[in-house]
């Protein structure tokens, strides 16, 4: 910050002023890591001519179709979910959103593993894919526990001596609806878009991990999944 | 959506949805037939995706 003296500052002391600042510099990096054509690339490397490639990108848009449905059911209410047929349908429309996620999730899960996605400093986008996938299995599961139906009491009660057994349950009450449901609608969903984010946000920094021929080959797996190899 | 009330009811009507789930037992492990039925299909998509040729765009098409 500046003080004000009333004469006006000369702009080569103002440029080196204000590039000290903080929203400057927070700036600076972040065009130096997600410049536009790496955050939205045009062309992708040659070997993502692969339908395993498309999982992630399945899963995302699931956990969209999820979040949609799931504003839905929270403007129209229980009694509408569970009485009209539309709602019905939309409740449906949540549910199979789910399944959908967890069936690709699982299928990217399996093709990063045996990819070995983890290669070429890209850790950090291997433990948020875990996370995301610890994280959204919490939500379903508190999910279920919010039905309002005789399957959310029985999977609450059958699940509370389990988790009570962990200790979690002093402060983690599976047959408190209240708090369940505000697990499922405001904690854990801003959490899994939060790490979701983050996950693609760093798989657009790193690139897509190129398969272990390209990387034995001596080519350097950060240039190789940089976004510029014509498909 | 009538379309997807259409296809429900079709699927709804090929397998019987209404009723107590099935069971299958090993030892001491205990699934549902459901999720059996899911994991073998997730099998199956995972090993169709690594075998089934990828589409691509023709040379000079663009």
């Amino acid at each position: 910050m500046s003080i004000d003296t009333g004469a006006p500052p000369s702009p080569s002391t103002q440029d080196s002023e204000d590039s000290r600042q903080w929203t400057a510099r927070v700036r600076r990096s972040a065009e130096s890591a997600f410049p536009p054509d790496r955050l939205l690339p045009d062309r992708q490397p040659a070997y993502m001519a692969s339908w395993i490639y498309v999982f992630g990108v399945l899963t995302v848009v699931s956990l969209a179709w999820v979040i949609i449905t799931g504003c839905v059911l929270a403007v129209m209410g229980p009694s509408w979910w569970h009485v009209s047929s539309v709602g019905l349908f939309v409740n449906s429309l949540h549910l199979w959103s789910v399944e959908a996620f967890f069936f690709f999730m699982v299928i990217h899960l399996w093709g990063k593993f045996f990819m070995a996605a983890w290669r070429g400093n890209r850790r950090l986008t291997w433990v948020t894919g875990v996370v995301s996938f610890l994280v959204s299995v919490g939500a379903a599961f508190t999910g279920y526990l919010s039905q309002q139906n005789f399957d959310s009491q029985w999977i609450s009660t059958q699940a509370k001596d389990g988790i009570n057994a962990t200790g979690a349950g002093a402060v983690w009450n599976v047959l408190n609806f209240g708090q369940m449901l505000m697990w499922h609608i405001v904690l854990l969903p801003i959490v899994v878009a939060l790490i979701v984010g983050l996950h693609v946000l760093l798989v657009r920094r790193r690139g897509i991990v190129p398969p272990f021929e390209l990387a034995k080959n001596g080519d350097e797996p950060e240039k190789a999944a940089a976004g510029t190899d014509p498909a | 959506m009538v379309t997807c009330v259409m296809l429900g009811l079709l699927l709804g009507a090929l397998i019987n949805l209404n009723g107590s789930g099935h069971y299958i037992q090993w030892g001491f492990i205990q699934m549902s037939l459901a999720n059996l039925v899911v994991i073998v299909l997730m099998v199956i998509v995972f090993a169709l995706a690594i075998v089934l040729p990828f589409p691509r765009r023709k040379r000079g098409n663009r």
